[in-house]
């Protein structure tokens, strides 16, 4: 689209465009916000009494097993994108080729079911 | 040179004050639609019919007190709102309104989107975690976890539409489509939209934010205009996935005498007014029904429509 300028530059300019709005917007509502802090004000939340726990909590394991299988899966979907926009070229070769691909997914998936990493207690 | 290069910065201020104006005027539309649902006014007090109303409410958070609280991690603490908000607006740049109307033509727009997107999560992650209160912490873990789950499943459903269209450069993919996609893939489409309310927090999926378990979710500690840049991230999300079902799956700016961008803002406010009134209709699903549906329900049948996808393929041309 652009001789002059590969495609990536607009992108560039408005990834610049967005974190200077980002940016300056705070700064300036700095200077005409009020400023006002104290203790009872800056306490973490909660409903109208002092907070009893902090913040650090323990994370669920649970949430690092869901992470796990995102990065699973989503690596699949990568490698599918590619196959998915040359597929109609490469015919029932591509298809033979992805089809084992998910099955070999699928056994994964299903041993995750079976252990029981989908279920939310 | 100098032309192209004037056009080009034309078309990202235009691209970047119109996506923030729009996203504005969307808590207006919102509420309005909403309001009008439920037999109510909506509001009507600021201008004619209330239409100063998304200014106001700028203001107004422009000037609020900025409050950090004292167990938070300062820097992180600004730093989130921010990564969210820009990844949320440099999303524009590869969406085209028209056959020549977009900021970058990329051939991996489609790639681009979602690898974007996901960094997305990332900053509603840190907020919860910078806060250094319990109902951030939940909610961003809630969050993250939602979001990743059903970005695969998003990813995944359009992986049919990507095979027929045979590309990953958005506006190719408009060209493909003499008839819309939705035809060849209702499933996927309907996927797609399901995943997309998970993927953005919208009623009925939006856990993060449930309101009688925690507070206000991620953003709780939040005010000012921290707080409003999440919400503006929000809505621009939402602009971002209406866009994608709209190229994806509903020929982009493709229709007959109207000119291309009209189709497009057609197709794509047809889709926003839909997913309020889905807010305005679903009560809230639990946490563990929610990701049981996707990682037992969804996943699966994603995956059965590309084999079958597929093989309907082959068969029609024969292979």
């Amino acid at each position: 689209m652009y001789h002059a300028i590969s495609e990536y530059v607009p992108v560039l300019i408005l990834l610049a465009l967005a974190v200077g709005f980002g940016v300056v917007t705070l700064l300036v509502s700095f200077l005409v916000r009020p400023n006002d802090p104290y203790p009872d004000k800056l306490s973490p939340y909660e409903c109208g009494i002092d907070p009893f726990t902090t913040g650090k909590l323990q994370i669920p394991v649970r949430f690092f097993v869901i992470v796990m299988l995102f990065l699973l899966f989503d690596v699949e979907a990568v490698f599918m994108y590619p196959w998915a926009a040359v597929y109609k070229k490469i015919g029932w070769y591509g298809f033979v080729e992805m089809f084992l691909f998910i099955v070999i997914l699928l056994v994964g998936y299903i041993y995750a079911w079976a252990k029981g990493a989908l279920e939310w207690e | 040179m100098l032309l192209e290069i004037g056009i080009a910065l034309l078309k990202i201020i235009v691209v970047f004050a119109l996506a923030l104006l729009t996203v504005a005027y969307l808590t207006y539309i919102e509420r309005k639609v909403i309001g009008h649902m439920q037999v109510r006014m909506g509001p009507m007090r600021v201008g004619p019919h209330g239409l100063l109303q998304p200014i106001a409410d700028g203001l107004k958070l422009f000037m609020k007190e900025d409050i950090v609280p004292y167990e938070a991690y300062r820097f992180t603490f600004y730093f989130a709102p921010i990564l969210t908000l820009v990844t949320a607006l440099i999303l524009f740049a590869v969406i085209p309104f028209d056959k020549h109307f977009a900021i970058t033509r990329l051939n991996i727009g489609v790639m681009y989107i979602l690898s974007i997107a996901s960094v997305g999560v990332l900053g509603i992650l840190l907020a919860g975690w910078a806060s250094g209160s319990k109902y951030p912490i939940l909610g961003g873990l809630r969050s993250a976890a939602q979001m990743l789950s059903y970005e695969i499943f998003l990813g995944f459903s359009i992986i049919g539409a990507l095979m027929i269209s045979g590309s990953l450069d958005l506006v190719k993919i408009v060209e493909s489509q003499h008839v819309w996609n939705i035809v060849y893939q209702p499933v996927a489409f309907v996927i797609y939209i399901i995943a997309a309310l998970g993927e953005i927090n919208r009623v009925p999926f939006d856990l993060p934010e449930a309101e009688t378990e925690l507070v206000a979710g991620f953003h709780t500690e939040y005010s000012g205009m921290k707080f409003a840049y999440f919400f503006l991230a929000e809505y621009a999300n939402m602009i971002i996935v209406c866009s994608m079902a709209t190229i994806l799956f509903l020929g982009g700016w493709r229709g007959p005498v109207l000119p291309g961008f009209v189709w497009f803002l057609i197709k794509l406010f047809a889709l926003i007014y839909f997913f309020i009134w889905v807010r305005a209709t679903f009560p809230r699903y639990r946490y563990d029904q929610f990701m049981k549906i996707g990682w037992k329900i969804m996943l699966p049948i994603v995956l059965a429509n590309i084999v079958v996808t597929g093989v309907v393929m082959m068969m029609v041309q024969g292979g």
